[in-house]
């Protein structure tokens, strides 16, 4: 997080320094595009919060929890797609799966496509790039989580 | 604007919100109540990335030169360009969905479509960040073996995904709020 604002800082004041011009044209265009983006982005994160509402931990963990492997693997990357979760709450939710004994390819469905699929985010996608796109994009993100939890399943027990 | 209509966005559902929130405090709506904390703790995050994010795409439109995108990430860059939009993803935070606006400024600027792909696919899968969480509470042989099984599946697929889209020339909608 904090990554970010030292890298934009130092670009800034690099940017100042060779060119005053361009670095104003360049907050001006961020400036705009921020506020073109604005309107669609807090109506996603109105669907996000309600989606989160909706499925809230205990009920990712129930039934993730009392899944058998094959079956588990697929609605874990259902729900994870269904999803958006920042992080900070991803991760230790994941690590709470592990420690009820829920498999590390379950895991792995549910992570991966938590991070790469994006139903939720899917106006805001197609906005920029198209139905076609954002259906294809998605769709394979979500075989690929699928691919994923399988590599987890295979080397279960010998590396992990 | 064009945008905004086509995700046929209504301030009224904003609103609506508020004041589902509004009143949901004021009879103490439980559901009403949480989702509004969802929605405050997500808000803040974004607030928190958004910002630099932008600056940083203007910067990049300012200081960039098309020839340069379209040397390193356009048709003639190779496998390369893969090497380079994994280390642009890298350090990146707030996922997929500061992803697009980024992904579509690689674009505008030439990259080719498999690159883009593979952007999007790096910024789900390979964001140094996540890792540490993911390591933290997985253990890193968990982010190790996840990390090695997607690399390749990602850039198989978005080198499949580009060619697609290259046979059928694909255009983007020109919905181009970003030019305004």
């Amino acid at each position: 997080m904090y990554s970010i604002y030292i890298l934009t800082i130092v670009l800034v004041i690099l940017s100042f320094a060779i060119n005053r011009q361009k670095t104003k044209k360049a907050f001006v265009i961020g400036a705009k595009k921020l506020w073109h983006i604005t309107p669609p982005f807090v109506s996603i994160l109105i669907g996000v919060s309600i989606v989160l509402y909706l499925v809230p931990n205990d009920v990712i963990v129930k039934y993730l929890g009392n899944a058998d492997s094959y079956f588990g693997v697929v609605i874990a990357s259902i729900i994870g797609s269904a999803t958006v979760m920042p992080g900070p709450i991803a991760y230790p939710l994941c690590g709470i799966l592990v420690q009820q004994g829920v498999a590390y390819s379950v895991v792995a469905g549910f992570s991966s496509s938590l991070m790469s699929v994006g139903v939720i985010t899917f106006p805001m996608e197609k906005a920029y790039f198209g139905s076609k796109f954002a259906v294809l994009r998605n769709l394979i993100s979500f075989v690929i989580a699928l691919i994923i939890a399988l590599v987890f399943s295979l080397v279960s027990g010998w590396l992990i | 604007m064009k945008i905004l209509k086509q995700v046929n966005i209504k301030p009224i559902l904003f609103v609506g919100f508020l004041i589902f929130i509004g009143i949901s405090y004021f009879v103490e709506f439980t559901p009403g109540i949480l989702i509004a904390g969802n929605f405050k703790d997500f808000l803040l995050q974004m607030v928190m990335v958004i910002p630099p994010i932008f600056l940083l795409i203007g910067l990049f439109d300012v200081w960039i030169k098309r020839e340069t995108i379209i040397k390193h990430l356009g048709k003639g860059g190779g496998i390369k360009s893969f090497l380079w939009v994994f280390i642009l993803a890298a350090p990146m935070a707030g996922g997929l969905l500061p992803g697009f606006p980024i992904a579509y400024s690689l674009y505008q600027k030439g990259a080719r479509l498999s690159v883009i792909f593979v952007f999007l696919g790096a910024v789900g899968i390979g964001r140094l960040p996540m890792v540490f969480f993911e390591a933290t509470f997985l253990g890193w042989r968990f982010s190790v073996i996840r990390i090695v099984a997607s690399i390749p599946l990602v850039i198989i697929a978005g080198i499949f995904l580009g060619k697609l889209f290259e046979k059928k020339d694909y255009k983007l909608p020109n919905g181009n709020m970003l030019n305004q």
